[in-house]
C-alpha cells in the first residue's frame, strides 16, 4: 500500500474507534480497547529506543511509573488532567536525560542490565516511600466517565504513532537507525551518536510518561509502586518484538494480538498468556526476527507468486 | 553491638549463596559471551527440585544435591542444544543481544510454568534440624545456613579446580580468553561452550537447593536472584571463581549494613545502587583489563 492509502486507512480506523463509545452497550468493550490503545502507546514508545536506536532499555517501567506518580499527585490536588500528564512526561524525560548521560556510556548488554537495575531501584523506592494504596476521592469517583479515558487513550495512541512515523522518515530517525546497525560506522560518517540516543530516549520517555499519566487517570485505585513494576517493560518488549521491532505497524499488531490473547486466556488461566508469549517470543528471536510484520510479508510474497 | 554482629553474620551467610548464584552466570557469560537473564529462574527450578524431592520422597535437601546437580547439568545441556547453542553462532555483539532476549523469553515462560505447575505459594524445606543454631559469644548461627555457606564455597572451589587443573577445564578457559585462538590450537570450542553452559546450570541448581533449605522458593524469585547474580558478577568481574565467591560475600555484607543503617526495606537497594554506580564508572566490570 502507498503512504496515502495507509493514512486513509488510519483515518477510517480512528473514526470508527471514536464512534465506539456511542454504540458500545457495555463497558467491557471500552476497557478492552483502552488496554489495546495504552499498550500501543507504551510499546511504541519503547520501540523508539530499542527498534530505531537499537538500545534495549529494560528499565522502561521507571518512566511509565514516574509519569503515573506525578500525574496522579497533581491531578488529585486539582490540576487539570492534561496539564498533570504534561508534567508527568516532563518529570520522566528530565530523569531520563540525567540518567541517560550516564547509562549511554554502557553498551549492549551492560546498557540493558544497567537500566533493569535502575527500574528496580525506582520500584523499590516507590514502594518504600509510598506503601499505601492510592484511591481516588469519592467525589472524583462519582464523576468518573470511562469514555473520557478512552478518548484520551485514543488521542495519545494517535499522537504516538504520528511521532514515530515522523521520526522514522526524518534525518534524526535515519541517524538512529544507522546507530542501531553499527554505532562506530555511524559516528565515522558524522552521526552524533550520543546526541541522537539521548533524543530517542527523551522522546521515548516523554511518551512513556504520558502513558503512565493515562494509567493514573484511568485506575480508581492502585499501589503507587505498581506502575514501576518490571512487567510494564516486559509487556512493551514482548509486544514490540512479536509485532515487529523497528517498524511503525508492528507494535500496533503486537498490542492487538497480545491484549486479545491475554484477556481471552485470563478468563480461564491467570498468567497463562506469559507462557505462550514467552515461547512465541523465543521462537521469533530465533527464527523470525521481523515478527508478525515479517511473517505477513512472507505470506503476501507467497500469495503474489501464486497469483502471477 | 551483638545485634550488629548478628546482622553481619547473617549477611555473610546469605552472601555465600549470592556467590554461588553468580558463579554459574559468570562462567556462562565469561565463556560463551552470552548473558542468560533466566539464570535466576534456573535457580528457582533447582529449588523446586529439592523441595519436591523432600516433600514427596522425603529426601534430605543436602543429600538431594546428588540428584539435583546432575539433573540441572542435563537440563543445561538441553537448554544449550535447544536455545543458546544457536546464539553463539552469531557475531559477538548480536550474540549478547539475542541471548538477552532469549533468556528473557525463557524467564517469562518458566515463571508462568512454575505458577501453573506449583502455584504461587512460597515454599521452603523444614527438616528436623532446621531450627538448630550454634551459639558463639551470644551470636546465633543457624546451622543449615552455615552448612550452605560451606557447601557453596566447596562447590565453587570444585569448579575452580575443574577449570584450572583438568584438560577440559583448560579448554574452557582458553575458549573464554580467545575463542579464535582456541579454535586454531585444535580445541573443540562447541564442546567447551556446552560444558560451560551445563556447569553454569548445575551451579544454579545447587544454589536453588540451598535457597530452598535456608530460605524459600516461589515462582517469582527468578528476577530477584538474576539481579543478585548480576550485581556480584559486575562487582567481581569475570574470570575468577574465588573472586566471584568473595564478591557474593561482599554483597551479603553490604546488604546487611544497609538494612542495619536504613532499615529492612533498603536491603535490596544497596546492591542495585552499587551495581549501577560500578557499571557506569567501569562499564566493563571492576576488574576488566
Amino acid at each position: 500500500m502507498t503512504r496515502r492509502r495507509w493514512l486513509a486507512l488510519g483515518v477510517v480506523v480512528v473514526a470508527a474507534l471514536a464512534a465506539v463509545p456511542r454504540v458500545a452497550s457495555t463497558d467491557s468493550v471500552l476497557n478492552f480497547l483502552f488496554l489495546v490503545l495504552l499498550s500501543i502507546t507504551l510499546a511504541q514508545s519503547w520501540n523508539i529506543v530499542a527498534g530505531y536506536a537499537g538500545q534495549v532499555n529494560l528499565g522502561h517501567a521507571a518512566f511509565f511509573g514516574l509519569g503515573a506518580l506525578t500525574t496522579r499527585a497533581l491531578w488529585i490536588a486539582g490540576t487539570p488532567v492534561l496539564l498533570a500528564m504534561g508534567a508527568g512526561a516532563l518529570v520522566a524525560t528530565a530523569f531520563a536525560l540525567v540518567i541517560g548521560a550516564a547509562a549511554f556510556r554502557l553498551r549492549g548488554a551492560y546498557f540493558a542490565i544497567g537500566t533493569l537495575a535502575l527500574g528496580e531501584i525506582l520500584r523499590i523506592t516507590a514502594g518504600n516511600v509510598l506503601p499505601e494504596i492510592s484511591t481516588l476521592p469519592a467525589a472524583t469517583i462519582a464523576r468518573y466517565r470511562l469514555a473520557d479515558r478512552y478518548y484520551l487513550a485514543l488521542a495519545l495512541a494517535v499522537v504516538t504513532l504520528g511521532v514515530v512515523a515522523t521520526l522514522a522518515r526524518s534525518r534524526a530517525g535515519l541517524g538512529m537507525q544507522a546507530i542501531r546497525e553499527d554505532e562506530e560506522a555511524a559516528e565515522a560518517s558524522g552521526v552524533n551518536a550520543l546526541g541522537l540516543k539521548l533524543l530517542a530516549l527523551a522522546l521515548s520517555t516523554a511518551l512513556a510518561g504520558l502513558a503512565g499519566g493515562l494509567f493514573a487517570y484511568y485506575h480508581i485505585s492502585y499501589y503507587p509502586s505498581h506502575p514501576f513494576g518490571p512487567h510494564w517493560t516486559f509487556d512493551a518488549l514482548l509486544i514490540t518484538f512479536i509485532g515487529g521491532v523497528g517498524t511503525l505497524h508492528g507494535p500496533v499488531l503486537g498490542a492487538i494480538f497480545y491484549v486479545f490473547l491475554k484477556e481471552y486466556l485470563a478468563v480461564r488461566w491467570v498468567d497463562f498468556h506469559l507462557l505462550i508469549f514467552g515461547a512465541l517470543f523465543i521462537a521469533i528471536v530465533l527464527l523470525l526476527p521481523g515478527g508478525l510484520v515479517e511473517a505477513a510479508r512472507h505470506v503476501r510474497a507467497l500469495g503474489g507468486r501464486k497469483a502471477s | 553491638m551483638t545485634a550488629f554482629v548478628q546482622q553481619m553474620v547473617l549477611g555473610l551467610l546469605i552472601g555465600g549463596l549470592y556467590g554461588l548464584a553468580a558463579a554459574g552466570l559468570s562462567l556462562v557469560f565469561g565463556v560463551l559471551k552470552v548473558l542468560n537473564v533466566a539464570h535466576g529462574q534456573l535457580i528457582m527450578l533447582g529449588g523446586y527440585g529439592a523441595f519436591w524431592l523432600f516433600a514427596l520422597a522425603g529426601f534430605d535437601p543436602f543429600a538431594s544435591l546428588v540428584l539435583v546437580v546432575p539433573g540441572a547439568l542435563a537440563f543445561g545441556a538441553v537448554l544449550y542444544w535447544a536455545l543458546f547453542g544457536w546464539v553463539v553462532r552469531a557475531t559477538e555483539e548480536a550474540r549478547v543481544k539475542n541471548s538477552l532476549l532469549i533468556g528473557f523469553g525463557l524467564a517469562l515462560a518458566l515463571d508462568a510454568l512454575a505458577v501453573r505447575l506449583w502455584t504461587a505459594d512460597e515454599r521452603s524445606i523444614t527438616t528436623t534440624y532446621a531450627g538448630a543454631v550454634v551459639s558463639v559469644g551470644g551470636i546465633a548461627i543457624p546451622l543449615v545456613r552455615l552448612a550452605s555457606l560451606v557447601l557453596a564455597g566447596a562447590l565453587i572451589g570444585g569448579v575452580h579446580l575443574l577449570l584450572t587443573r583438568t584438560r577440559w577445564g583448560r579448554a574452557v578457559r582458553a575458549t573464554a580468553e580467545d575463542w579464535e585462538a582456541a579454535l586454531m590450537t585444535g580445541i573443540d570450542i562447541r564442546r567447551a561452550y556446552l560444558l560451560a553452559f551445563a556447569i553454569g546450570t548445575a551451579l544454579a541448581g545447587a544454589a536453588g537447593t540451598l535457597v530452598s533449605v535456608g530460605y524459600s522458593v516461589s515462582p517469582s524469585i527468578g528476577l530477584e536472584w538474576t539481579l543478585k547474580a548480576l550485581v556480584v558478577v559486575v562487582l567481581a568481574g569475570l574470570g575468577s571463581m574465588p573472586g566471584t565467591f568473595v564478591g557474593g560475600l561482599v554483597l551479603g555484607l553490604a546488604e546487611a549494613l544497609a538494612a542495619w543503617g536504613f532499615g529492612g526495606p533498603y536491603r535490596e537497594m544497596v546492591g542495585l545502587v552499587l551495581f549501577f554506580v560500578v557499571l557506569v564508572a567501569r562499564p566493563h566490570g571492576l576488574f576488566a583489563r
